[in-house]
C-alpha cells in the first residue's frame, strides 16, 4: 500500500502526500507550484490551453501524450513524467517547437500558446509520423486559437515536428525510462480515510474488494467526463477510485473474431486496432474529442457512466458489441444496446463495474459504415451519428444492424428500419423506401442546441440512404466531403501509441 | 505643433528618419515569452499575501423577474467566505455602463436578463467562492421575457431611438426601377471567445485609492467606472494592463463590471481581491456580437445596376444600450459594402431584449451591414441569371458614382477596382467558375460554390472624441527608451509596431526600447483600443513624443557641437553630428547635464473627421481600408455539411509597418469571420437561457476548418493617401469581412440546385441552416421575391 503519488518532473522524482480525491493537475501546477505557464481557458477540456505532456513507457519506449490538465486528476499522473511548458526551455534556449512557433508568428495574444507548444512537443516526440498538414491539424484539433487562424501554427508544426527528436528529453530518454521503471510498482494506492479518499488499486481483485466496500465511490478511468463533474458542476466526490493502474484492464486483443478491449484502454491506444477493424470506424475515432481527450478518455469509461454524448456506442452497437461486467463474485456479458436503459440510467448493479468489451469483426459478407454529423468537423459532439452493418448475400440484404446516436435519450437500434431492410436489393433503390419510412417511427428525436428534431430526422434518413448508396457501390468520393482515409496515411503512425503500461 | 499634434516640418530642420525596424516582418514583441509560458496575464501575476477571491452570484433559473426575497445566509456560512456584497454595499453609483447609466453592477430590485449578477462572494479561495455563490436562496416573481428580435418588434421596445440615412428618393427610385426584389435575412451573433476570460485584480491603496489590474481594452473607462462605483475621484484609481489573452471587442466595455466588483471588494476588505470568471459565467453574462433581422428591398435595372435600396436593420441589443449606438451606426455606414446606391433609405432599430447586452465585436456592426449588401447583390445576380461578381463590379463605387449614402465620398475607388481585378486574375475566378459548373453538373450530392467579395471598411471612431491618443516617452541617460501609450495589447501586435516606430525615431535598436504596460497614471483620458485604430493613433502619439525629445536633443547638440540641425542623425544607438559619431547615451547624458528635458507626453488627434450625427452629415472616416476575398466551398446537400476548399485573400494595409503582424491580422480576422458565418451558433432556449456557453457547445473554428488551400497576400499599395503613420492602414477589423466570401460561396452552391431562386440561407450557415435552404430551394421557395 502506498499513500503518496509519485511522478517525474524535470528529471526529479516528486512525491506528494495529501492528494485529495478531486484535486486537478492544473490547480496543482498553478496554485501549489505557482507555475503559471499552463493556462486555464475553459475548465472542461475543450480548448487545450491547459495542455501538458505526460510521458509513459509504452512497450518499453518512452511516449508522450498531450492531456488537458484542467480535467486530469492529479493522482492520474502517478508513475509518469509530467512535462509543462516551463520544462521545455533549458538554459534560456528555446525548444525547437517553441522556436518555430515564435519565429513563424504562431502566437498573437499568446494565451493558447503554451497549450499548442505542449501539443506540438508531443507531436515532435511521436514516432513514425510523416510530415503532412492533415497529421498536424488532427493532432492539434483540441487546441483552440482565436487570434492566428492557425496557419502559422500549422507551418510551425510542419517545420519543427517531423525530424528526429533532438532535445533534452531525447538526450536523457534512457535515464527517464529507468526512473519510470523504478516508479512503476504494483502497490495499491490509498490516500485519505474511509470517508474521503483517493484510491488506485493495482489489481482487479483489489478493485472488486474496494468497490464492494464502497459502492458509493466514483470510478474514474480517464476523467474526461468526471473531470467536468468537478470543475463545472462543483460536485463533491469524496471517494474516488482511479482505475488506471489495474493490471490487465488495459489489454487489447486483436483476434480474427474481433477486438477485446479492456475497460481502461484509451481511445488513443485502441486507434491502430480500430483502424484495422474498419476504416470508417477509424475515421470516426479520429474525430472523437481531441488528441488530448483520446489520450485520457477510455471506451470503457464512456460506456460505463452512460455518457449521453458518446459517439462510439452507436457504432459499437451496430457492430454487435458485447459488454463485460463483474463484481466480487460474478461476471456477466450483455449486448451493449441492452446496457443503456434510459437517459443517464444503465444496467449496472451496485458494486459492479465494466471490465471490457468485445467488438466482433465484420465478416466478408458484411458492410459497415458510420457517419458523424456535427457543427464542427473536429472535436464536436455529434448532432446525429449513424452506424450501419449490412449482411449482404448476392446483392440482397439478409440482415441489418442500424444504430443511431442523437436520435433518442440513449444510443438505440432502429429496429423497424432493420426489419424493413431484410430482402432489400442493393441494386434497386426502390426497395430501400420501406426502411427509410420505418426510421420515422423508430425515433422521436428532440431539439436542442446541437440540432432541431426535424433536422435530426432528415439527416438520419439521409445517412441511411448514403450507407445504402455506398454499399451498392457508389463512389464514396462523390458522397462524402472528406472520404475516410482517401489520402495516403502515415504508415504505422497509430502503432506508436499502444496501450500504456 | 499643429492642432492635430503633428510636428510641423518647419519648426526645426531634422535629418530624415532611417527606417531600420519599420516595414520589417518582426515577430510579436512577446513571442518568446508566449512560447515559453513566461508572458504574464493577470491571473499569473504573483498574488500579494492574503489575496481574496471573488465569484459572482446569479440566478440560474431566472431570465426576467422581480426579486421578492434574497437569503444570503447560506452563502455567508459557507466555508472560507469572508463577505457577501450586494447593491446596498456600493458606496458610489451602481452602474458600469459605457455612457448611459443603464448597466447595474449588481442587481437591485429586478433581474433583467439571464446571468445578471445579484451578489458578490468574497472568499479565501476561488473554489470556495464558486461553491458558495450557488447557495443563495432567491425568490422572484417571474416576468415573461422578450428574447428574440421579433419579440421586441412585437413589443415595440428599444434601447435607443431609431436612426436613418436617406439619400435621394428611395420611394421614387424603387417604383421607377425595372426590377424589384425584397427579402428577410437573419444574421446570428457571435461570442468573442477570447482565450483569457474576464479578469480583474484590485489592490487597495492609501487614502481610499485602488490599483486595478484589469484585462481591458479600455483602461480609462475601467478607471472611471471604478471611481464612479466607489464614489472616489478618478485620480484615486489606477488601471493597468500589460496584455490581454484576446479581446476582439469583448473587453471594450465588458471588462468594467469585473474591475468594479474587484475594486469594491478590495476597498471593503482592505485586501487584494481577484475576480476571474468561469468560462460559462463569462459566456452567459457578457455581451456578444449583435444579431440582426434584416428587411431589405432593392430596385435595379436589367443589367443589375442598383437604382434604389431600402434596408432595415433590426438589431437585438439586449437589456441595455452599452455600445449599441456606435455598433448600429456602423452597420448603417457599411450597408453599402462597396456599392453605389443612387437612392437609399437605410434604417436602424435598436431593439431591447431581456438578454445580455450585446457589445463591440471586431467589425463593430460593419460585418452585418456588409453581409446584407452581399445578400442583396447575390439575389439580384441569381434573379437575372448572371454571375454575382459581374453584378458586384457593376455596382462598385467609381469616379462619377462615388458618394456613400451618408455623404462621404469614396476617394480611393480605384483601389477597390484594381485590387478586385488583381484577385480575380490571381484566383483564376472565371476558369474556376467554369470548373465549378462542370463539377456540379455531374455531382448529385456534393455541390461546389464560388464567390469573390469586396471589403471597404471605414477607419475612425464614429464618435469623434475617441479619435485621440497619448503617449509617454522617456529617454534615459544610458540611451534606453521607456515607451508607454494609451493603446492596449491584446495580441494584435500594437506594442511591437509602436516600438518599431519609436526605435527608428531615436535610431536605436529595439532592445533599447522598453515596452511598458498601459497605465492610466502614465497616459490619461484615453479612448479604447478599438476601431482598428490602435496603431494609427498610438504610434503617431508615440512618434510625436519621441520626435519632441529628439528635437530638443538636436537643438542642444547643434549648439554644443556647432553643427546644423539637419546634419545630426540617429541610428544604431549612435548620433552622427556632422563627421563625428557619439553614442546616444553620451548625447543623452550631455543633454541631461545641460538640463534638457528628455521626457515628453506625445499627443495625436485624427484630422479631417467632421461627422455630425444629428444632421447625418460630414466625414465619419479618415479613410477606408480595402480588401477582397475569393472562396470556394463544397456542400453536401444530403446532410448540410460543408468544407472550405480554397480561399484567396488580397488585402490593403497601405504601406505596412510590419507585414508579418499584418498578415497575422488578416488571416486571423478572416478565420474569425468564417467562424461567425459557419459553425458559431448561439442558441437560446424558449425560456431565454443561453444554451451555448462553453466550447463544448459553441464551436469556434479548429485547425482543420481553415481552408485547405489558403493564399494570403498584401495588396501592393501606393500608400495611404492620408498622412497616417508611415502611410500604413489599419488592419484589425477589416479582414473579418473577407469571410463574407465564404457565406456567398455557400449561397452559390445551394443556388446551383434551382437556377433563378435565391437560397433562403441565414447566417451562420450551420449544416442545419444549409439543409433548410436546400430543402426550401428544392421546393421552389427562395429568400427573395
Amino acid at each position: 500500500m502506498r499513500d503518496t503519488i509519485r511522478f517525474l518532473k524535470n528529471g526529479e522524482v516528486i512525491e506528494l502526500a495529501n492528494v485529495g480525491p478531486t484535486d486537478t493537475l492544473l490547480d496543482y501546477l498553478r496554485l501549489d507550484r505557482r507555475e503559471t505557464g499552463t493556462k486555464e481557458g475553459c475548465g472542461e477540456g475543450d480548448c487545450g490551453a491547459c495542455t501538458v505532456a505526460i510521458g509513459r513507457l509504452v512497450e518499453g519506449r518512452l511516449s508522450y501524450s498531450p492531456v488537458n490538465s484542467c480535467i486530469q486528476l492529479l493522482a492520474m499522473i502517478d508513475g509518469t513524467e509530467l512535462v509543462t511548458v516551463e520544462d521545455l526551455t533549458s538554459d534560456g534556449k528555446l525548444h525547437p517547437v517553441q522556436r518555430a512557433m515564435a519565429e513563424l508568428n504562431g502566437s498573437q495574444c499568446g494565451f493558447c500558446t503554451p497549450g499548442f507548444v505542449m501539443s506540438l512537443f508531443t507531436l515532435y516526440h511521436a514516432e513514425g509520423m510523416s510530415r503532412s498538414r492533415k497529421a498536424v491539424t488532427e493532432w492539434i484539433a483540441g487546441n483552440l486559437c482565436r487570434c492566428t487562424g492557425y496557419r502559422p501554427i500549422i507551418d510551425a508544426a510542419l517545420e519543427s515536428c517531423f525530424d528526429a527528436a533532438d532535445d533534452a528529453f531525447a538526450w536523457r530518454a534512457t535515464e527517464t525510462r529507468d526512473k519510470l521503471r523504478q516508479l512503476a510498482d504494483s502497490r495499491d494506492i490509498f490516500i485519505g480515510d474511509s470517508s474521503r479518499f483517493l484510491a488506485s488499486p493495482a489489481s482487479l481483485d483489489g478493485l472488486a474488494a474496494l468497490y464492494q466496500q464502497h459502492p458509493d465511490a466514483t470510478l474514474v478511468a480517464g476523467a474526461t467526463d468526471v473531470g467536468l463533474w468537478i470543475t463545472k458542476h462543483l460536485r463533491d466526490l469524496p471517494k474516488v477510485i482511479w482505475l488506471g493502474r489495474i493490471e490487465g484492464m488495459n489489454r487489447i486483443e486483436d483476434t480474427p473474431a474481433g477486438l477485446l478491449i479492456g475497460a481502461t484502454v484509451t481511445y488513443q491506444s485502441a486507434e491502430g486496432a480500430i483502424q484495422r477493424l474498419s476504416p470508417d470506424l477509424g475515421e470516426l475515432w479520429s474525430r472523437i474529442g481531441s488528441k488530448q481527450v483520446r489520450a485520457s478518455g477510455t471506451i470503457g469509461g464512456n460506456i460505463a457512466n452512460g455518457s449521453p454524448i458518446g459517439d462510439t456506442p452507436p457504432a459499437l452497437i451496430a457492430l454487435g458489441t458485447t459488454l463485460e461486467l463483474q463484481d466480487t463474485v460474478n461476471s456477466r456479458a450483455l449486448a451493449l444496446e441492452d446496457y443503456f436503459l434510459d437517459y443517464g440510467k444503465q444496467d449496472r448493479r451496485p458494486g459492479e463495474f465494466v471490465t471490457g468489451l468485445f467488438v466482433p469483426r465484420p465478416d466478408a459478407n458484411q458492410i459497415f459504415r458510420c457517419y458523424k454529423i456535427s457543427k464542427r468537423f473536429d472535436q464536436d459532439i455529434s448532432s446525429v451519428m449513424g452506424a450501419f452493418l449490412f449482411t449482404v448475400i448476392g446483392g440482397t440484404i439478409t440482415e441489418a444492424r442500424i444504430a443511431y446516436g442523437g436520435m433518442a435519450a440513449t444510443p438505440r437500434r432502429a429496429k423497424g428500419a432493420e426489419t424493413a431492410l431484410i430482402n432489400a436489393q442493393l441494386e434497386d433503390p426502390s426497395t430501400w423506401g420501406a426502411a427509410m419510412k420505418a426510421l420515422m417511427s423508430d425515433y422521436t428525436p428532440l431539439s436542442d442546441m446541437r440540432a432541431s428534431a426535424s433536422y435530426r430526422m432528415e439527416t438520419a434518413r439521409a445517412l441511411l440512404a448514403k450507407a445504402l448508396m455506398e454499399a451498392s457501390g457508389s463512389d464514396p468520393s462523390g458522397l462524402r466531403l472528406r472520404p475516410a482515409f482517401s489520402a495516403p496515411e502515415e504508415p504505422g503512425a497509430p502503432d506508436t501509441l499502444e496501450a500504456a503500461e | 505643433m499643429t492642432a492635430s499634434g503633428n510636428p510641423s516640418s518647419d519648426e526645426l530642420r531634422l535629418a530624415p528618419v532611417q527606417t531600420h525596424h519599420v516595414r520589417k516582418p518582426l515577430n510579436h514583441d512577446s513571442a518568446v515569452k508566449h512560447v515559453s509560458g513566461t508572458a504574464a496575464y493577470i491571473d499569473d501575476i504573483p498574488e500579494p499575501i492574503g489575496t481574496l477571491h471573488l465569484a459572482p452570484g446569479w440566478a440560474r433559473d431566472v431570465v426576467r423577474g422581480r426579486i421578492r426575497s434574497l437569503d444570503l445566509e447560506p452563502v455567508r456560512k459557507a466555508p472560507g467566505v469572508v463577505a457577501v456584497l450586494t447593491a446596498n454595499d456600493i458606496p458610489g453609483i451602481n452602474d458600469c455602463s459605457a455612457a448611459l447609466g443603464d448597466d447595474p453592477v449588481l442587481a437591485e430590485t429586478d433581474i433583467l436578463f439571464y446571468g445578471q449578477v445579484i451578489f458578490l462572494v468574497i472568499a479565501e479561495t476561488r473554489d470556495q467562492a464558486r461553491r458558495a455563490a450557488r447557495l443563495a436562496q432567491l425568490v422572484t416573481d417571474p416576468l415573461t421575457p422578450i428574447i428574440t428580435a421579433e419579440d421586441a418588434v412585437a413589443a415595440d421596445i428599444t434601447v435607443l431611438p431609431d436612426y436613418q440615412f436617406r439619400r435621394g428618393s428611395p420611394e421614387t427610385g424603387m417604383t421607377a426601377a425595372e426590377h424589384k426584389l425584397a427579402g428577410v435575412f437573419h444574421i446570428g451573433g457571435q461570442e468573442h471567445f477570447y482565450l483569457e476570460g474576464q479578469i480583474a485584480m484590485a489592490i487597495p491603496q492609501e487614502d481610499g485609492g485602488v490599483f486595478v489590474h484589469s484585462s481591458t481594452q479600455h483602461p480609462t473607462e475601467v478607471q472611471h467606472t471604478v471611481a464612479k462605483v466607489l464614489g472616489v475621484p478618478d485620480a484615486a484609481v489606477t488601471t493597468e494592463i500589460r496584455r490581454m489573452g484576446g479581446g476582439f471587442g469583448g473587453k471594450e466595455s465588458q471588462a468594467n463590471q469585473w474591475a468594479a466588483l474587484a475594486a469594491l471588494a478590495a476597498t471593503r476588505t482592505g485586501r487584494t481581491c481577484k475576480l476571474r470568471l468561469d468560462r460559462d459565467d463569462d459566456m452567459i453574462m457578457t455581451g456578444k456580437r449583435h444579431d440582426f433581422r434584416v428587411e431589405w428591398q432593392a430596385g435595379y435595372d436589367g443589367e443589375g445596376r442598383i437604382r434604389a435600396v431600402d434596408m432595415h436593420f433590426l438589431a437585438r441589443c439586449g437589456y441595455s444600450a452599452d455600445l449599441s449606438l456606435g455598433v448600429n451606426d456602423r452597420t448603417m455606414f457599411h450597408a453599402d459594402s462597396s456599392y453605389f446606391y443612387p437612392d437609399a433609405l437605410i434604417r436602424s432599430r435598436r431593439l431591447r431584449t431581456d438578454t445580455c447586452s450585446n457589445t463591440a465585436f471586431r467589425g463593430f456592426g460593419g460585418p452585418q451591414g456588409m453581409l446584407s449588401a452581399e445578400r442583396m447583390i447575390d439575389a439580384i445576380a441569381i434573379h437575372l441569371g448572371k454571375d454575382p461578381l459581374e453584378i458586384r463590379k457593376l455596382n462598385f463605387y467609381d469616379e462619377s458614382r462615388n458618394l456613400t449614402p451618408y455623404g462621404m465620398p469614396v476617394e480611393e475607388h480605384e483601389v477597390l477596382h484594381d485590387l478586385t481585378a488583381q484577385l480575380e486574375a490571381s484566383s483564376h475566378y472565371w476558369e474556376r467558375r467554369k470548373q465549378v459548373k462542370e463539377f456540379n453538373a455531374v455531382s448529385p450530392v456534393l455541390k461546389k460554390g464560388l464567390a469573390l467579395t469586396p471589403v471597404k471598411f471605414g477607419i475612425s471612431f464614429t464618435l469623434k472624441h475617441l479619435n485621440q491618443a497619448g503617449a509617454l516617452v522617456h529617454l534615459y541617460t544610458d540611451g534606453s527608451v521607456h515607451l508607454n501609450h494609451g493603446g492596449t495589447e491584446m495580441g494584435q501586435g500594437l506594442y511591437q509596431k509602436v516600438a518599431q516606430v519609436v526605435a527608428d525615431e531615436f535610431g536605436v535598436t529595439l532592445d533599447k526600447v522598453r515596452i511598458t504596460a498601459t497605465n492610466t497614471s502614465k497616459v490619461p483620458n484615453t479612448g479604447p483600443t478599438a476601431a482598428s485604430s490602435g496603431t494609427d493613433l498610438n504610434a503617431m502619439a508615440a512618434r510625436n513624443a519621441a520626435h519632441a525629445i529628439k528635437a530638443r536633443l538636436v537643438e542642444y547638440l547643434s549648439e554644443a557641437y556647432g553643427c546644423p540641425t539637419d546634419l545630426i542623425g540617429f541610428h544604431n544607438n549612435q548620433v552622427r553630428i556632422a563627421d563625428r559619431v557619439i553614442p546616444l547615451k553620451q548625447a543623452a547624458k550631455e543633454a541631461h547635464l545641460a538640463r534638457i528635458q528628455l521626457s515628453h507626453a506625445g499627443f495625436y488627434a485624427t484630422p479631417k473627421i467632421t461627422w455630425d450625427r444629428d444632421s447625418a452629415t460630414g466625414r465619419p472616416f479618415y479613410y477606408f481600408a480595402y480588401g477582397a476575398s475569393c472562396a470556394e466551398v463544397t456542400v453536401d446537400i444530403m446532410t448540410g455539411e460543408m468544407t472550405i476548399d480554397r480561399v484567396d485573400l488580397l488585402h490593403d494595409v497601405g504601406h505596412s509597418i510590419n507585414p508579418a503582424i499584418d498578415i497575422g491580422q488578416i488571416e486571423g480576422g478572416f478565420v474569425q469571420g468564417m467562424g461567425w458565418l459557419t459553425t458559431e451558433e448561439l442558441v437560446w432556449d424558449d425560456a431565454g437561457r443561453l444554451r451555448t456557453h462553453a466550447p463544448s457547445t459553441y464551436k469556434i473554428p479548429a485547425a482543420a476548418d481553415i481552408p485547405a488551400d489558403f493564399r494570403v497576400n498584401l495588396y501592393e499599395s501606393k500608400g495611404n493617401p492620408q498622412e497616417t503613420i508611415y502611410r500604413s492602414k489599419a488592419v484589425g477589423e477589416p479582414p473579418v469581412m473577407l469571410a463574407n466570401s465564404v457565406f456567398c460561396a455557400i449561397t452559390d452552391a445551394i443556388a446551383s440546385l434551382n437556377p433563378g431562386v435565391v437560397p433562403d440561407l441565414n447566417a451562420p450557415a450551420t449544416p442545419e441552416a444549409i439543409m433548410k435552404a436546400v430543402q426550401a430551394i428544392r421546393a421552389g421557395k427562395g429568400g427573395a421575391e
